[in-house]
C-alpha cells in the first residue's frame, strides 16, 4: 500500500504558564526566558502513518493530545517538532497561516465534531458547502452549484434543504452537511473528529455507512479520531491508541481490541459497555491521570493508574516495540503475547 | 412489596407558539425499593420530559394533564411546593447531564455539598464542612480536603460528576434519578463513575432511575429497562429478557442499531423515518406507527392495556414473537376501545 501521510516525530508543546498578565510576564523574564516556562506536552514524539485508502482510527480518552495531534495534521496549529509528509509534500515547515492559501491546503480536509455548532450559523447549508470551493476550487457561478449539488447528493441531502440554515436541519442532516462541505474539495485525507458523537444511534448507523460508502466511491483515506470503540471497530482497518500525548498501541483494529497488550488498551476495552453482558468483575483503572505539564520522561505515562506498574515503570520510559503487525509500548507486552486472552 | 416509585399515566404537555407540543403520553413504569432501572430512548423520546415531571421542575410552559407519581403516600405531581422542596434532596435526587454546567461555578464545591448537608441533612453548620469533605472521600475523590475548596472550573468533568453524586447523595436519599449521567464522559471514566453510583445505591439501598439514549450501558447497568419512543413507553421488561427477546418493533430496531454487537458496518440496520411531530392534531394512538415494519389494521385503534402482573410489558398490536414460549402467546389483554 502506498503511504499518502507519513507522520514522523510530531511534538506540540503548549506554554502552561497561569495567563500572561504583568506579574507572569515578569515571573518568566526572570526565570530565563519563555525556555524555562513549564510546557504542557500535548502531543509527544508520535509517529505513524497513514496509507492510500485506508482508515485509521484514533482512540484515547479526552486531554489525551488527539485533538491537538488531529489539528496539527490538518495544519490548523503548527508543530513544535517533526515532520508531516503528505506524498512527497511536507506540511510541517510552512506556518499555518500561510497553509491556509496554499494549493495542498485542499488535500486534508476535516469534518468537525457536531456540526452544528462548526457549520456558520449565518450560512445556508448550500453556502457552508460552497465556501471551500470558492477559497480553494475558484469555482463560481454555475459550476460551483453544479459541484455543490453533485457533492451533496453523494452525501444522501436532498437538494430542497440547500437554501436551509443549520438549525433547520435534523442532527443527521447536519452532519451531512459537514461532510459535505469537507469532501466538496475531493481531498486525499478525510480527519473526522468524532462525527457521530452528536447523534443518536439510528442517524448514526446511516452516518457511518455514508461514510463507508464514500470511501469506495472516492477513495479517500480517513483518519477517524472517536472514543466510542465499538464504532472504532466497525469502520477503521487499523488502530492507534493514545494515552497523554503519546501512541500506546496500534494495529489492526479487530485484533487490538480482541487481544489488547497494553494495560490502558485493556481498560479500555473492558469499559466498553456491552448489552449482552451484565457487568461483573472488570479492570477498573483508579486513580487519575499523570499530568501533561513536564512529565518525567523517564517515567511511563501510565505510570500510578497502571494495574501492573512496577518499579521498571518508574525508572524507563517504554519504547514504543513492534510485534509483528503490532506496536505496543509496554515493558510487559511479551507476557499477552504468546497466549492471546480469549475474545472479551 | 410497594414501589420507591410508581408513576401511573403521566401525561405531559408543552405549550408553544406553533402549538401544543404532547411530550407525554400515559406513561407508566415502577422502581422497586433498591432497584436500578433504566429509561431508553432517542433524543427527543420524553425520558427527561419524565424526570422532571417528576421532579417537579417542568419548564413553565410545560404542564402535567394527567397522572401520578406516587412516592410512598405523596403523589409528587399534586404536591404543594413546600411539600416537594422537603421532598426533593432529601428522598429523591437528581443527578443532571452536564455537571459543568449544573454546579454553580462561582461556589467552591465543598460549599455546595455543604449547603444541601445543612438544609436536608440535619447537619449543623459548624460541622457541615467536615462532613462535605467525607462525601467527597466517599466518591473517590483523591485530597478531598484540597479539592473541596476547589470551583468547578478548576476540575475535571470526571471530578465535577462525582461531586455531583456526592450532592445528590448527601441527604441519603432513597431515589436517585440519574439524567445521562456519564453523556460526555470517556468510556473509562463512564466505568469508575457508574461503578461508584451502583456501589452507593447498594450500600444506601436506594432506588435509581437511569436516564440515557445507550442501550448497551443500561442494559449493563440496570435489572429493568424502560423503552420509550416519543412519549410514550413501547416496551418494559427485565433486561436479560429484553435484549435476548425483544417483543416490540421498535426496540428491536433500536438493538439491531446499536453498534456494540455488530460484526461489520453493513449488519446494522438504520431506524426508517423519524419520530412524529408531536404538535399534530392526528397522531396516531400508536406513535411508532408511520415508521413500523409491522403495522397491521389494528394499529389504529387505541393501544393495548397490560395486565397490571406482567413483568414483560409491551405496547404494540403485533409484536415479534414470543422466543420463550412460541405456542403460547402472552399477548397484552385488549381493552375494549374506550
Amino acid at each position: 500500500m502506498t503511504v499518502l501521510l507519513d507522520v514522523a516525530d510530531v511534538t506540540k508543546l503548549f506554554p502552561a504558564s497561569g495567563g500572561a498578565g504583568l506579574w507572569t510576564r515578569f515571573r518568566r523574564r526572570l526565570s530565563g526566558g519563555p525556555e524555562n516556562v513549564p510546557k504542557v506536552h500535548a502531543v509527544d514524539d508520535v509517529s505513524f502513518a497513514v496509507g492510500k485508502g485506508e482508515t485509521v482510527g484514533l482512540v484515547g480518552e479526552s486531554g489525551c493530545g488527539k485533538s491537538t495531534l488531529v489539528r496539527a495534521l490538518t495544519r490548523l496549529v503548527d508543530v513544535t517538532d517533526g515532520s508531516i509528509k503528505l506524498g512527497a509534500r511536507e506540511l510541517a515547515l510552512k506556518p499555518s497561516r500561510v497553509f491556509a492559501r496554499d494549493r495542498d491546503r485542499a488535500r486534508v480536509q476535516m469534518v468537525f465534531q457536531d456540526a452544528g455548532e462548526s457549520v456558520n450559523p449565518r450560512f445556508t447549508a448550500f453556502a457552508a458547502i460552497a465556501d471551500p470551493l470558492r477559497r480553494l476550487r475558484k469555482l463560481r457561478g454555475k459550476a460551483l452549484r453544479e459541484r455543490v449539488e453533485t457533492v451533496a447528493g453523494q452525501c444522501g441531502l436532498p437538494l430542497q434543504l440547500l437554501s436551509r440554515f443549520p438549525h433547520q436541519l435534523s442532527g443527521g442532516q447536519r452532519a451531512r452537511v459537514g461532510i459535505a462541505r469537507a469532501i466538496a474539495v475531493g481531498p486525499d485525507l478525510l480527519v473526522l473528529d468524532e462525527p457521530t458523537a452528536a447523534l443518536d444511534v439510528s442517524v448514526q448507523v446511516v452516518i457511518l455507512q455514508l461514510l463507508q460508502r464514500l470511501k469506495i466511491e472516492t477513495g479517500m483515506s480517513y483518519l477517524f479520531v472517536s472514543h466510542d470503540l465499538s464504532v472504532v471497530r466497525l469502520l477503521c482497518d487499523r488502530v492507534l491508541v493514545m494515552y497523554l500525548g503519546k501512541i500506546v498501541e496500534s494495529g489492526p483494529a479487530r485484533e487490538v481490541f480482541e487481544h489488547p497488550l497494553h494495560p490502558y488498551t485493556q481498560a479500555l476495552v473492558a469499559a466498553v459497555p456491552r448489552l449482552h453482558e451484565s457487568g461483573g468483575e472488570r479492570l477498573r483503572l483508579t486513580g487519575e491521570p499523570r499530568s501533561p505539564i513536564d512529565p518525567d520522561p523517564n517515567v511511563c505515562r501510565f505510570y500510578g493508574r497502571c494495574p501492573r506498574g512496577t518499579e521498571t515503570c518508574k525508572t524507563t520510559m517504554p519504547a514504543l516495540r513492534s510485534f509483528a503487525n503490532r506496536q505496543v509500548a509496554c515493558h510487559f507486552a511479551e507476557q499477552f503475547l504468546p497466549q492471546p486472552r480469549t475474545a472479551s | 412489596m410497594t414501589p420507591a416509585l410508581a408513576v401511573e399515566g403521566l401525561s405531559v404537555e408543552f405549550r408553544t407558539r406553533s402549538g401544543i407540543v404532547r411530550a407525554l403520553e400515559n406513561v407508566s413504569f415502577s422502581v422497586a425499593k433498591g432497584e436500578t432501572i433504566a429509561l431508553v430512548g432517542e433524543s427527543g423520546s420524553g425520558k427527561s420530559v419524565t424526570a422532571y415531571a417528576v421532579m417537579g421542575i417542568l419548564d413553565p410552559a410545560g404542564r402535567v394533564t394527567a397522572g401520578r407519581a406516587m412516592l410512598g403516600e405523596l403523589d409528587l405531581l399534586s404536591a404543594k411546593p413546600k411539600q416537594l422542596a422537603e421532598v426533593r434532596g432529601r428522598k429523591i435526587a437528581m443527578i443532571f447531564q452536564n455537571p459543568r454546567t449544573a454546579l454553580n461555578p462561582i461556589r467552591p464545591v465543598g460549599r455546595q455539598i455543604a449547603d444541601v448537608l445543612i438544609r436536608h441533612g440535619n447537619v449543623s453548620r459548624r460541622a457541615a464542612p467536615a462532613q462535605a469533605v467525607e462525601m467527597l472521600r466517599a466518591v473517590g475523590i483523591t485530597d478531598p480536603a484540597r479539592r473541596a475548596k476547589a470551583y468547578p472550573f478548576e476540575m475535571s468533568g470526571g471530578m465535577c460528576q462525582r461531586v455531583m453524586i456526592a450532592i445528590a447523595l448527601a441527604a441519603k436519599p432513597s431515589l436517585l434519578i440519574a439524567d445521562e449521567p456519564t453523556t460526555g464522559l470517556d468510556v473509562t471514566t463512564q466505568a469508575v463513575i457508574m461503578d461508584l453510583v451502583g456501589d452507593l445505591a447498594k450500600e444506601l439501598g436506594m432506588a435509581t432511575i437511569f436516564i440515557t439514549h445507550d442501550l448497551a450501558l443500561a442494559g449493563q447497568r440496570s435489572a429493568r429497562i424502560v423503552v420509550m419512543h416519543a412519549g410514550h413507553v413501547v416496551e418494559n421488561a427485565p433486561t436479560g429478557e429484553l435484549s435476548a427477546n425483544p417483543r416490540h418493533p421498535y426496540t428491536a430496531e433500536l438493538i439491531a442499531a446499536t453498534p456494540d454487537s455488530a460484526q461489520s458496518l453493513d449488519a446494522l440496520a438504520a431506524i426508517p423515518g423519524s419520530l412524529p411531530d408531536l404538535r399534530r392534531a392526528d397522531l396516531p394512538p400508536c406513535r411508532y406507527a408511520e415508521r413500523c415494519p409491522r403495522k397491521i389494521a389494528a394499529c389504529a385503534s387505541p393501544l393495548p392495556q397490560a395486565k397490571p402482573e406482567a413483568t414483560h410489558i409491551v405496547a404494540c398490536w403485533n409484536p415479534l414473537p414470543d422466543r420463550n414460549e412460541p405456542a403460547q402467546t402472552v399477548y397484552p389483554k385488549a381493552v375494549s376501545a374506550a
